[in-house]
């Protein structure tokens, strides 16, 4: 009686409000006796639901519960354990109750603690706590949950021991469009004894891979198609650069790098100066890094690349030269390191199709502002007065200064403007990968291999070859890895050049000589 | 004017070693072993300096791949260098550790060679002979030139960078090869090896220059240089230039490799780090600021920016890419013949 008494005062201290409802003989029999026995006990006590169940499997886990004349004792947390004999703690045993104590959190208010639980749930789906789950299942509101609930149960009643649960639960969850119950299914279908169950679940399979087939060739092309953008973006400003004036600027690679760097300095700003406006500071870093860029080019084509029009070798070298220095300077400014740049808060997450597709913001957001750059400089090329003189100039240099266009005016014009679209992709790539001084050196080579794939002189090339040196690239590398994907594409370039100096998609007729 | 460079380098490998033997540390006149490695490591820059002008130079083309025919020589003696380990790695196997690790059990058949030391160094010539015939023949057949060529050639060494960065390859992956103990059964870190080693570089490259001279003063030469300036007439003359641009690329392609198979055992380690864009521009830029189209100039710009970067890594390191950088650029704008040119215009 007393004991008794012990075990109600140290409950009801713990905050217990229906202690009456677990038996203590129960209690004690989770604590101590045959391993299978204990489960079981464990087990009983958990399809109770009881909140106060939770308390004493967490005093258990902690240490704090004591046999003490074969009966359990537990002490308030942070307090010195009672006197007594500790209960033994196998690892099943552990885990049993891990699992316990998820299951009973299932049944929490709070919806993230819910979330948390099935998460660990996720993986051990056990038929002893049906009831427990099935009653969660009842009582929940949020939708997202209740498909994971309704998982959850299907999957439990994977484990049951009537082969006819077990068919039921196999048909039920050929509806998922889940990887993880797909991966479930695998893993029982192996130790299935029952026929009727195996084609029921290997027909459950193969309607859920079916479904996931779509989601995975959906994502392939989805990350061919931001790789292609991106490859779109860098390039573009090389299809001004290069296929336009002819000039192989070698630090075209290091103008996206000082646009990356202008969006930092940029972000640097808002956080110290205007906190409360960090998500908008995007829209200051596109300017800014299209200037920062646009300035660094015109200096360059003013200084260095305005002398030696005409010998491409020696243009290339120099370039090659300013590479160097514009990394050493920005190694000397920031450091050797990366620099942190943050995605705002809308371009984080992403918008989840399928289960097992899911598009990153800043991904679709890099998609779509590759357009825009595309349709505003095809704009800018076709109807503006700098776009006709830049043509005419890159048709016939004389004939335009006969005409009285200022040639070398614009030659720099042209070239910064080649530099800002590199500012731009800059800042673009900031939001997807790291920002550091070596930059532009990872793109440089795919940079020259878009624009002379897609030919010298137009932008319609340099979109396809955009796009489609990102598809195919992501579709080799799902067949034969990264590195055997990029090397075939190199060696597709050599093989182009080859064949078509011009590029594959080049002007036909007089415009080309 | 050619003479005086044939002695200076005849005199540099003699006296260095010389300085390095004869005098005891501590002595005035006692050069430290750092300078013989640092004078064969510049040897060999020289030799592949003179390469890349004999066909940029001489036949206008700009390789930016000469990168790798210079790692593939050195990777061909690093095979044999490694099998020289014998059982002294750190698994005590018969394989190169690289291998062990990897879980091979035994010997790729590229590596069928690698116990003979003239086996081997005939393949680390061969094999870049052969692939800069083959790789320049499609090239020149197609009439490929200027800009495009340098672009396809750093993409084919990019290529090849990422394909010997695979450990698969049977190459080392990313390490490379290293802890080289001996060659032909001697071990390599005795001054006598290291001073044998220097002495040979500057031997290979007084051939390679002789070489190079007796060319580019042959017909072949004059032939050469007539289709740098002009090829379509020299077409409309009656000669093929595919020919003539082919044997100038495989001629150099063959001179890099030797310069990488005695880079390797002076500097003991090989890596894909070798054939990264920046190594093999870095050669250009050596031909170009000595001058290019002389034989002189090469060696000496090899020299002059591997000496500046010595110095300037050893007291200034950030500001080394500054210097580089620079001397790309004032090279182009101001020096188009380079040291060369701008002693020609002081003599005037």
């Amino acid at each position: 009686m007393i004991k008794r008494l012990l075990i109600g005062w140290c409950l009801a201290l713990l905050g217990f409000s229906a202690w009456a409802a677990l038996p203590p003989e129960l209690l004690t029999r989770i604590a101590t006796g045959e391993g299978d026995d204990r489960v079981a006990a464990l087990n009983e006590a958990v399809t109770q639901a009881d909140p106060a169940l939770a308390d004493y499997l967490q005093a258990l886990l902690d240490g704090r519960v004591r046999l003490r004349e074969g009966k359990a004792v537990v002490a308030v947390e942070g307090a010195a354990p009672p006197e007594g004999e500790e209960p033994m703690l196998n690892n099943r045993l552990r885990r049993e109750i891990d699992s316990a104590l998820a299951g009973l959190a299932l049944l929490s208010k709070d919806r993230d603690v819910r979330a948390k639980a099935l998460a660990t749930l996720r993986e051990d789906a056990s038929a002893a706590k049906l009831p427990l789950y099935e009653r969660a299942l009842a009582a929940e509101t949020d939708t997202k949950l209740r498909d994971q609930l309704g998982a959850l149960v299907a999957g439990a009643k994977l484990s049951s021991t009537d082969a006819a649960q077990r068919r039921a639960a196999a048909t039920e969850l050929a509806g998922s469009a889940d990887p993880t119950t797909r991966a479930l299914l695998l893993e029982r279908i192996g130790s299935e004894t029952d026929a009727a169950t195996k084609a029921a679940m290997k027909s459950a399979i193969d309607a859920i891979g079916d479904r996931l087939a779509w989601g995975e060739r959906a994502q392939l092309l989805f990350s061919g198609l931001s790789l292609g953008s991106v490859l779109l973006l860098v390039a573009l400003g090389l299809a001004i650069t290069y296929g336009l004036m002819g000039v192989i600027n070698m630090a075209h690679g290091e103008l996206l790098m000082v646009g990356a760097y202008a969006t930092y300095c940029v972000q640097q700003g808002f956080r110290a100066w205007a906190p409360a406006a960090f998500d908008y500071y995007l829209w200051l870093a596109l300017p800014a890094s299209f200037l920062a860029a646009a300035l660094v080019g015109a200096a360059m084509e003013r200084t260095v690349i305005r002398w030696l029009y005409g010998r491409p070798l020696e243009t290339l070298l120099a370039t090659w030269g300013i590479s160097l220095v514009l990394m050493q300077a920005v190694r000397s400014l920031f450091g050797a390191q990366n620099v942190a740049v943050e995605n705002p808060g809308w371009l984080s997450g992403g918008w989840a199709l399928l289960p097992n597709l899911t598009l990153p913001y800043n991904r679709l957001a890099i998609i779509a502002f590759a357009a825009l750059v595309l349709g505003g400089m095809a704009l800018l090329l076709a109807k503006t007065r700098l776009g006709l003189m830049v043509r005419g100039v890159t048709q016939n240099r004389r004939m335009a200064a006969c005409v009285g266009v200022n040639t070398a005016q614009v030659d720099t014009m042209a070239f910064a403007l080649g530099s800002g679209i590199a500012g731009l992709a800059g800042c673009a790539l900031s939001q997807i990968g790291n920002v550091g001084p070596d930059l532009g050196q990872s793109y440089i080579v795919d940079a020259f291999m878009v624009v002379v794939l897609g030919g010298v002189g137009q932008l319609a090339g340099t979109v396809y070859a955009g796009l489609g040196l990102g598809v195919l690239s992501k579709l080799l590398e799902g067949w034969q890895g990264a590195v055997l994907a990029k090397i075939a594409l190199l060696l597709l370039l050599v093989l182009v050049i080859q064949k078509k100096p011009q590029g594959l998609f080049a002007l036909k007729g007089r415009s080309v000589e | 004017m050619k003479k005086p460079l044939l002695i200076a380098v005849a005199v540099l490998t003699l006296l260095v070693p010389f300085l390095h033997l004869a005098f005891p540390p501590g002595h005035a006149l006692h050069l430290s072993e750092f300078y013989v490695g640092l004078l064969g490591k510049f040897l060999c820059f020289a030799i592949c300096a003179l390469a890349l002008d004999l066909i940029w130079g001489f036949g206008g083309i700009l390789s930016l791949g000469h990168g790798l025919f210079f790692a593939l020589g050195g990777y061909g003696m690093g095979m044999y260098l490694m099998r020289q380990i014998g059982r002294e790695g750190q698994y005590q196997s018969d394989l190169p550790d690289f291998m062990v690790f990897l879980n091979w059990k035994e010997l790729p058949w590229h590596w069928a060679l690698s116990d003979s030391l003239v086996g081997q160094i005939f393949l680390a010539l061969a094999v870049p002979g052969l692939l800069a015939a083959v790789f320049g023949y499609f090239a020149f057949r197609s009439r490929i030139q200027g800009v495009y060529f340098s672009i396809i050639t750093q993409a084919l060494t990019v290529a090849a960078m990422l394909l010997f960065f695979r450990n698969e390859t049977g190459f080392g992956g990313n390490n490379g090869f290293t802890d080289f103990k001996r060659i032909a059964g001697m071990p390599l870190n005795t001054p006598g090896m290291k001073v044998g080693l220097c002495v040979a570089s500057g031997v290979a490259l007084i051939a390679c220059y002789l070489i190079a001279r007796a060319l580019t003063q042959s017909r072949w030469g004059r032939i050469l240089q007539a289709i740098r300036d002009a090829e379509g007439r020299v077409r409309f003359l009656g000669y093929d230039p595919v020919a003539f641009k082919l044997s100038a690329y495989v001629i150099s392609a063959v001179m890099c490799a030797l310069a990488g198979i005695l880079y390797v055992p002076q500097i003991g380690i090989i890596n894909p780090g070798e054939m990264s864009p920046a190594a093999s521009i870095e050669m250009a830029i050596w031909a170009a600021v000595g001058g290019r189209g002389t034989l002189i100039g090469p060696v000496i710009g090899a020299f002059f920016v591997n000496g500046t970067k010595s110095v300037f890594t050893a007291v200034w390191p950030e500001g080394w890419l500054y210097i580089l950088g620079g001397l790309f650029i004032a090279v182009t704008l101001f020096l188009p013949q380079g040291l060369m040119g701008l002693a020609k215009r002081f003599k005037k």
